[in-house]
């Protein structure tokens, strides 16, 4: 029994992984404060870095951790503290789109299962896993262009994050 | 079953973004819609066998952190500006 159990151990923890990132990403929708949305989305996305590692792509998982939750959500989190969140939108925190917004939602749901319904049989059931290295040739020998590109898009953020807060200042002053 | 939670993801991020008013979780619920497409895409590159999905996965990663730069100080401008956090309070933003 032990031995079914744990050939089954890995589709088990990817289930139980599934349902508690859909369930971090409910609650999103329905928390008040944002750094409680901000904690929802962060274990979401651990579950799913665990879903990437469950998955063979270790590296994906590791960068999913580094990059989303170390980097960006801590940004994000810095951001809350220093930003008085309890307004209007802390008292009514849903918008006069609620019930368009969750219908529209749901019917997009709707169409993506129709959709994966009826092509699934295209796609190939089988699980072909690729190692870090078969990804890193094809990532510095074929996508060589798209690497530097991103090397120019980052520093445009960063010109561009400056600028904002430049052009800002500027208009204070004056 | 991932491709349906990924679906899943997507729908309740685009849900987040029409039904909240505070600008943060907006932001917060795109990155949600983000982190949907990336599961997608590395099920599919696992089905395929192929690391053309992978790659996109990083570039996506690289995108969300830019896009997570220059989205957050514009809220803070935007916040300095009229101290307040509602998106409600920007509607004469639109064209």
């Amino acid at each position: 029994m032990i031995n079914a159990l744990l050939a089954n151990l890995d589709t088990a923890l990817l289930f139980v992984f599934a349902l508690s990132a859909l369930v971090g990403a409910a609650l999103m929708l329905v928390l008040r404060h944002p750094m409680q949305v901000a904690m929802a989305l962060i274990s979401t996305m651990v579950f799913l870095g665990g879903i990437y590692g469950l998955l063979g792509v270790h590296f994906i998982a590791a960068f999913q951790v580094l990059i989303y939750v170390s980097a960006v959500m801590v940004f994000m989190v810095y951001v809350i503290m220093l930003l008085d969140v309890r307004d209007a939108s802390f008292t009514h925190r849903f918008s006069a789109w609620l019930l368009p917004g969750i219908a529209f939602g749901t019917l997009l749901f709707a169409a993506l299962g129709y959709s994966l319904w009826y092509g699934a049989d295209q796609l190939a059931n089988t699980t072909v896993s690729f190692g870090l290295a078969q990804f890193a040739a094809a990532f510095l020998s074929e996508y060589w262009l798209q690497f530097e590109l991103t090397s120019v898009l980052l520093v445009a953020a960063v010109v561009a994050a400056l600028a904002v807060i430049k052009g800002s200042r500027r208009r204070d002053r004056g | 079953m991932l491709l349906l939670l990924s679906m899943a993801l997507f729908a309740l991020g685009l849900i987040g973004v029409i039904v909240r008013r505070n600008l943060l979780v907006m932001l917060m619920c795109m990155e949600l819609m983000l982190n949907g497409v990336n599961l997608s895409l590395v099920t599919f590159a696992q089905q395929t066998g192929t690391s053309a999905g992978a790659v996109l996965v990083f570039l996506i990663f690289v995108v969300a952190a830019a896009e997570i730069a220059i989205a957050i100080p514009i809220v803070l401008v935007l916040v300095h500006q009229r101290r307040t956090l509602d998106a409600d309070a920007y509607t004469d933003l639109n064209g």
